[in-house]
């Protein structure tokens, strides 16, 4: 086997094992919900199932005795772990319809906030950071880093508020929430990227920094490039590394920011559902809405482990 | 003695540029006026948090109501302080809890390496498999409204920080001739951690603890407001949040109050140990 598909497979299994973990973790907190919240189950479940109205004590028995809820916790736990790994996550307990329906829906528009937020924070950090590592220590370099440390303190769902009021109640220039078309996915993009950029844009101008000192840069001026063509060809792309590899530590971000931030906007996602139902007691949705955003974590950090690879095929970045 | 301690802790004052010395002085005298705040809290200015009066609802900022009252006719100071106190004292014992043990793993497995390490470092990567608010949010959900999940759920979270990064310094510290060689003299162990150790890994924990803090005083805001962590009538700047955004045309002045109020403590933070994380 050569090397590089070795390493490859490696990427692959680690982050399938974290998926693994992901799963064990997220089943087992549902399920321990299940035990920890008031009231029987059982009850909770028949009438998740027949509606309030249509249940009553002998429907409840129907339930404990089909699901197993009397068995001792540790063979539940087996069972309940098992129907996770074949991806039955059972319906949901307000709506009755299948758990998986309604991620199918609720996952592409959390991945199309996601997608704009890492555009929206590109759009914002490329163009800072390179004029500031072009000239570090300048006027420019200054200002972007104190805005970097103020408005990397205001948290994502702060920052929401604050944009909603101005730009979408006071100016009128974006709808405040849902999603009725693309109009929507300005603010909350926004709202995520400026919060992204915030540390991003300082890393691109470390990077650029470093590329601008590099003795390649100063052969590639000598063997006659112009300033232009050495910043395009070689510059930026060996400054793309870190950038790349950056937006993989920043996923986490990422993940939890859109938790809130579809909150703060009503934006019809993962996120916005996984908060609904934890206030609505739905373990069977909770469970499959924190597993779904878990998954995509992983998935996410494998394509960055990919990219990193593709960029560097030395390999050195682990 | 004193001067070996000082000739160890000099490398890391002469790294530091002065621009950032303004930028921490500014932020640790915010972050000791808001210790003095949550200390103090609501019985600083002797009004009730919770005390409604219907007939002054949204009122602006007066004499008796320095920041106005809300739309229950609440003292706004009086919420804040109090959200100051709840939010602070979560932040400091979650940080307390989740450094102390994870410096202490984070040690032990250095120390020890083979397979306590690699169990110990398995055990971490578990943890960081889902992204930390997540994990709160779940841990939230198994008891509504609980503080003790708030603080088990951020501590949990917070930990692993401290003992990945005492695991690698400690790693190349402990390593060093320095070290083996105070090991040969017969120093204890309890010696060499105090003597080479901890000079090395004290500035970076205390930068992990003050982003910690931040982070953990962001959560309970965030998960506040999103309604599933602090329930009201509890004074949280999350859930004042939530309470006044539908006034905000009413009394743009009151929802702006714990947005600012959050922001200035996490930035506190942030400028007391240099204003920016090194990735």
């Amino acid at each position: 086997m050569s090397p590089p598909l070795k390493s490859m497979l490696g990427v692959l299994a680690a982050r399938g094992l974290q998926a693994v973990i992901v799963a064990l973790i997220v089943g087992i907190v549902s399920f321990a919900m299940m035990y920890a919240l008031p009231g029987d189950a059982a009850y909770r479940i028949a009438a998740g199932r027949y509606g309030y109205d249509m249940m009553d004590a002998a429907a409840a028995e129907v339930v404990r005795l089909e699901l197993g809820l009397d068995d001792p916790w540790l063979i539940q736990l087996w069972s309940w772990i098992g129907q996770l790994m074949q991806f039955d996550l059972g319906n949901s307990l307000v709506y009755g319809s299948p758990v998986v329906d309604e991620i199918a829906t609720q996952l592409g528009f959390s991945l199309l906030l996601a997608g704009g937020a890492v555009a929206a924070s590109l759009l914002i950090a490329l163009p800072v950071g390179i004029v500031s590592g072009l000239n570090p220590g300048g006027l420019f370099d200054r200002t972007s880093m104190g805005l970097s440390v103020f408005l990397r303190a205001i948290p994502a769902f702060a920052l929401g508020i604050v944009l909603v009021l101005v730009f979408a109640v006071q100016l009128k220039l974006f709808p405040v929430a849902g999603f009725r078309g693309f109009d929507n996915l300005v603010l909350p993009s926004f709202t995520l990227g400026i919060g992204l950029a915030a540390v991003s844009n300082r890393v691109v101008r470390d990077a650029v920094v470093d590329a601008m000192n590099a003795d390649w840069r100063l052969f590639s001026r000598t063997k006659g490039l112009s300033s232009r063509l050495t910043l395009i060809r070689h510059v930026l792309r060996n400054a793309a590394l870190p950038v790349v590899t950056y937006v993989g530590v920043q996923l986490a971000y990422l993940i939890e920011g859109v938790v809130i931030v579809e909150t703060v906007f009503a934006w019809p996602g993962i996120g916005h559902a996984l908060v609904h139902a934890i206030f609505g007691r739905d373990i069977a949705m909770v469970q499959g809405t924190a597993l779904t955003l878990g998954l995509l974590y992983v998935a996410l950090n494998l394509i960055i482990d990919l990219a990193c690879r593709l960029i560097d095929p030395r390999g050195s970045v682990a | 003695m004193t001067d070996q301690s000082n000739m160890m802790a000099l490398p890391h004052l002469q790294h530091k540029p002065s621009k950032l010395r303004l930028a921490r002085v500014l932020g640790f005298a915010l972050l000791l006026w808001l210790a003095i705040v949550a200390v103090g809290g609501p019985d600083l200015i002797g009004q009730d948090p919770a005390k409604q009066s219907l007939l002054s609802t949204l009122e602006r900022p007066s004499l008796a109501h320095p920041l106005g009252t809300d739309h229950l006719g609440r003292d706004m100071v009086a919420r804040l302080l109090s959200g100051a106190q709840l939010s602070l004292s979560l932040a400091f014992l979650s940080v307390i809890t989740a450094g102390l043990p994870g410096t202490i793993i984070g040690i032990t497995a250095a120390w020890f390496g083979g397979w306590i390490d690699r169990i110990l470092g398995a055990f971490a990567d578990a943890v960081l498999a889902l992204p930390g608010l997540l994990l709160v949010l779940m841990l939230a959900a198994m008891s509504p409204g609980s503080w003790w999940a708030l603080y088990a759920g951020i501590s949990l979270t917070l930990w692993v920080e401290y003992f990945r990064y005492t695991r690698q310094r400690a790693r190349i510290v402990l390593a060093e001739p320095s070290v083996e060689a105070s090991r040969l003299l017969g120093l204890g162990p309890w010696l060499l951690v105090r003597r080479h150790l901890i000079p090395e890994i004290g500035p970076g924990l205390l930068t992990i603890a003050a982003f910690g803090a931040a982070t953990a005083v962001t959560s309970v805001a965030a998960l506040g407001f999103v309604s599933v962590g602090i329930r009201p009538p509890t004074a949280e700047w999350g859930v004042m949040m939530t309470e006044l955004l539908p006034y905000w045309r009413e009394a743009p002045f009151l929802i702006l109050q714990p947005v600012g109020c959050l922001v200035i403590t996490v930035l506190a933070l942030h400028l007391s140990v240099g204003g920016m994380r090194r990735p």
